[in-house]
């Protein structure tokens, strides 16, 4: 019967209770869409740093994070010092070029990358042949509206598109290693070194090789590197979804608090009906926080809901700057979290209706 | 010979309001037999209201002893005033009074949910809506019904949990004569049949007489009884 009565509340002003679910799901959609974004890019980043098909890693002295978007500080003679290292079966160097953040144009070895990975998958049109050609993947390709053939402007430069290559393997925007050193000013020094060695068994032997002789720089098996796209490893991203947490939190707690201190307001004479019926302040203070608990549940499907519509949105827009994914796993923390503001927001106004005088309420016209 | 159901001697309410207090009861010594139907007239300001109030659990008296059941109702918690309007006092208003969001049938539900006797209809349940003649309107709205059909399920909302008391506050004050005379003829019904005590305010003194008694109030006090 609470239920009914809770039910019946909501149904009789739909307008409020739309509006009230459409607020507390805005957060919910906030929150889930951060998390697929940051989710997204780390699974993306993780995904084409496996596509490489190395075992071993090595990055300059001066890399920090996962995120390292540019900077050519390792001399490409290492890779050549690599390569003669026992149980080292290849090595490649890669340089990178940061566009429009988190898009970095990447320049390979092709012949190398080819050897070590398989090569890249070809979608559309085919290898890199004249000077200003470059790879793009299908993202990349769907984001800027273009196709094989068609001119697309990078780095002040128009580039011809020579291959649309599927995703996964290192780069979105490949360009020949040459080619982007000299752009970049970075003649014969690259960002990052991909290491394969002869047996999987050898790869610690390797990294213990490599560190040894190049002992300033930064050598993890590739197992370790991708365990490191985590969010812990990117700085500011815990604390900002902390604040798109806590937000929520506020937003939800907010909006209850408004629309449930008006709808006591409204139904004050109906408060007084029930406590003339003998209800308890327990019974009136259980239906308003079971009908903002029902809002907070309405909110939170309604930001789930949201939140596939900001993947479709960002999926048509900008699929290769943000690779969002959809968390399921993060729904019952936006539902909790909700469910946390709505349930502190309705205790004021369930508080005030439990308090009222039976008479005065009564009496309210 | 059993005790009244009701009994009140040197019954005192003071309200305050403002830095001003007024007294609406000075001093009422009332006693009411189990069964009895008895009618309250008045002027407005009188104390019949604020009689009923305390009576029915909704305001505690600042002085005097009122026992209604066997209970002392000056020396009860809130909580325990909850409890009494629950189980012993059913109401009935002049306004109706009904929820507006819920049909009948859920209005009837209601009360027995609070009082805890479960919403599911039975026998007696099914006797008191024959007696209202109301079991065909119980699918409605309050809105969709009229002032004597609202004030019927008022009634029956007042009487399912099977009160000990129920308290009439004008409930004829906001009908026509046709329905007045239905829900007068409800409530002798119910007393008659039922052996329902029942105490009814009312400024008509046609309605008056449907009770067994009445007592007439002045200035917070019973100044006679017939």
């Amino acid at each position: 019967m609470t239920g009914k009565l809770v039910l019946e509340n909501l149904k009789h002003r739909p307008m409020r209770s739309l509006l009230s679910i459409l607020l507390i799901g805005v957060p919910v959609t906030l929150i889930l869409s951060l998390v697929g974004l940051t989710q997204g890019m780390l699974q993306d980043s993780q995904r084409r740093q496996r596509g490489t098909g190395a075992d071993v890693i090595v990055r300059g002295s001066t890399a920090s994070s996962v995120i390292n978007f540019s900077g050519a500080s390792i001399p490409e003679k290492a890779v050549d010092f690599i390569e003669k290292l026992p149980h080292v079966a290849l090595a490649t160097g890669v340089i990178n070029h940061s566009i429009d953040p988190p898009l970095v144009v990447t320049g390979v070895d092709i012949a190398k990358f080819t050897r070590m990975s398989g090569g890249f998958e070809y979608v559309q049109g085919g290898p890199l042949r004249q000077p200003d050609d470059v790879l793009i993947d299908q993202p990349f390709a769907t984001q800027r509206h273009v196709g094989i053939g068609d001119k697309v402007k990078l780095l002040n430069r128009e580039w011809r598109v020579a291959g649309i290559i599927g995703g996964g393997k290192l780069a979105r925007i490949v360009l020949p290693l040459k080619v982007l050193q000299d752009l970049d000013g970075s003649t014969s020094k690259i960002s990052q070194i991909y290491v394969k060695v002869d047996r999987p068994a050898n790869t610690a032997a390797v990294v213990e090789e490599i560190l040894q002789a190049l002992p300033s720089y930064n050598v993890t098996t590739m197992d370790e590197w991708l365990a490191a796209f985590n969010v812990n490893n990117i700085p500011g991203i815990r604390e900002f979804t902390a604040v798109i947490m806590a937000i929520g939190v506020i937003i939800g707690f907010a909006v209850v608090c408004l629309s449930m201190y008006m709808a006591v307001l409204q139904r004050t004479r109906e408060i007084g009906i029930l406590k003339s019926l003998g209800a308890s302040k327990g019974f009136i203070l259980a239906i308003i926080l079971v009908e903002a608990l029902l809002l907070g549940v309405g909110g939170t499907i309604l930001g789930i809901l949201l939140s596939f519509g900001a993947y479709w949105l960002i999926a048509t827009l900008v699929p290769a700057s943000i690779p969002m994914v959809i968390v399921p796993a993060w729904w019952p923390i936006a539902g909790l979290i909700t469910l946390v503001g709505t349930g502190l927001g309705a205790l004021y106004p369930g508080l005030t209706a439990a308090a009222h005088d039976p008479i005065e309420a009564l009496a309210y016209e | 010979m059993s005790s009244p159901i009701i009994q009140t001697h040197d019954l005192h309410k003071v309200y305050r309001v403002g830095k001003v207090d007024v007294p609406a009861l000075r001093g009422v010594d009332l006693s009411v037999e189990k069964g009895e139907f008895l009618s309250i007239v008045g002027p407005s300001g009188s104390g019949k209201s604020t009689l009923f109030h305390i009576i029915g659990g909704l305001t505690p008296p600042t002085g005097g002893e009122v026992h209604v059941d066997g209970q002392n109702l000056a020396a009860m918690t809130d909580a325990a005033r909850t409890k009494l309007r629950k189980r012993t006092v059913g109401f009935v208003f002049q306004k109706f009074n009904l929820l507006p969001n819920l049909t009948a049938r859920d209005n009837i539900g209601v009360a027995r949910h609070i009082a805890g006797v479960g919403h599911q209809q039975d026998a007696q349940f099914e006797e008191v809506l024959r007696l209202l003649g109301i079991e065909k309107r119980l699918d409605h709205k309050p809105n969709a019904l009229s002032g004597g059909e609202q004030q019927r399920v008022a009634i029956a909302r007042a009487i399912v949990k099977g009160p000990a008391i129920l308290l009439a506050d004008e409930p004829t004050g906001n009908l026509d004569t046709e329905n007045s005379k239905a829900v007068l003829e409800v409530l002798r019904n119910l007393n008659q049949r039922l052996g329902q005590t029942i105490l009814m305010i009312t400024h008509n003194p046609e309605a008056a007489a449907y009770g067994h008694h009445t007592i007439h109030m002045r200035d917070g006090r019973i100044v006679d009884r017939t």
